[in-house]
């Protein structure tokens, strides 16, 4: 038992509580690094020290600082707080219970079932050489959709910001 | 398997799963929604990863290399979407969207 992949699940978690839990967006983004920043660390625990230091350069780096971009330009006018009782009466309770039975049917899913044994992994697993392998001898397709994927987003936003003066 | 077996990572994928779960249903900000929602992609991730590790195989690092990739251009658009209905409306409230009714 590592000492350090607790601590960072420990954290992870309290982050994931922290984005849900917060009144104001900003401690919202804040919860959310955090929690991106402990799963990265699982993900290097787990052998993949590429695709985790990928994480906090992309995700974590990028798509979190595009989230406060959008938070500093919404608040420029007020608040972006929500009502504080929503319009659907019992929508918060209702919520809570539906998460908390997804997670108890999922948790005892996850105890119940019998997983195969480890197997071993070879050389340079989870590095750049191995997943650059992948990707492009046996996931060229994915790559290119992927691409193809980020085109259209990158457009899309293009058009749907762009004022018609 | 380095930390804990690999029941333990997928009690932590569960548990954010669902945390991302809840905050979708219980919050009514699209900002808050959306972080919700990029919690429920690391948790598919960290499985993807922890499985990976398990079979030896690389296969799960290209899909949460996908993750990545589909996690930013949706959470590109859906800001801009964000940006789009402030602009129009002033709501911070999913609710007040309600002019399309049926």
């Amino acid at each position: 038992m590592s000492a350090v992949v607790i601590i960072a699940a420990v954290l992870a978690v309290a982050g994931g509580v922290g984005v849900i839990a917060s009144r104001i967006p900003v401690r919202s983004v804040l919860a959310l690094i955090l929690t991106l920043v402990s799963l990265a660390a699982m993900f290097i625990a787990v052998g993949a020290e590429f695709i985790g230091l990928v994480q906090i350069i992309v995700y974590a780096g990028a798509v979190m600082v595009l989230f406060v971009f959008v938070i500093s330009l919404l608040s420029a006018r007020n608040e972006p707080l929500e009502r504080p009782v929503s319009l659907l009466p019992g929508q918060e309770k209702s919520g809570a219970v539906a998460a908390g039975i997804l997670a108890v049917g999922l948790v005892i899913a996850a105890l119940r079932h019998v997983y195969p044994g480890v197997l071993p992994v070879h050389v340079g697993y989870g590095g750049v050489r191995a997943f650059g392998a992948a990707l492009f001898y046996e996931y060229v397709f994915a790559l290119q959709l992927a691409a193809l994927l980020l085109m259209v987003a990158v457009v899309g936003v293009v058009i749907l910001i762009a004022r018609r003066d | 398997m380095p930390g804990f077996g690999i029941e333990g990572y997928v009690i932590v994928s569960a548990v954010l799963f669902t945390l991302g779960v809840a905050g979708v249903l219980v919050r009514r900000s699209p900002l808050v929604m959306l972080m919700s929602i990029e919690l429920m992609w690391g948790a598919a991730a960290l499985l993807f990863l922890a499985f990976a590790r398990q079979f030896g195989l690389m296969d799960g690092h290209v899909f949460s290399f996908m993750i990545i990739v589909v996690g930013a251009a949706e959470a590109a658009i859906g800001l801009g979407l964000i940006v789009l209905l402030f602009r129009a409306k002033e709501v911070v409230d999913v609710d007040e969207v309600r002019e399309l009714r049926g």
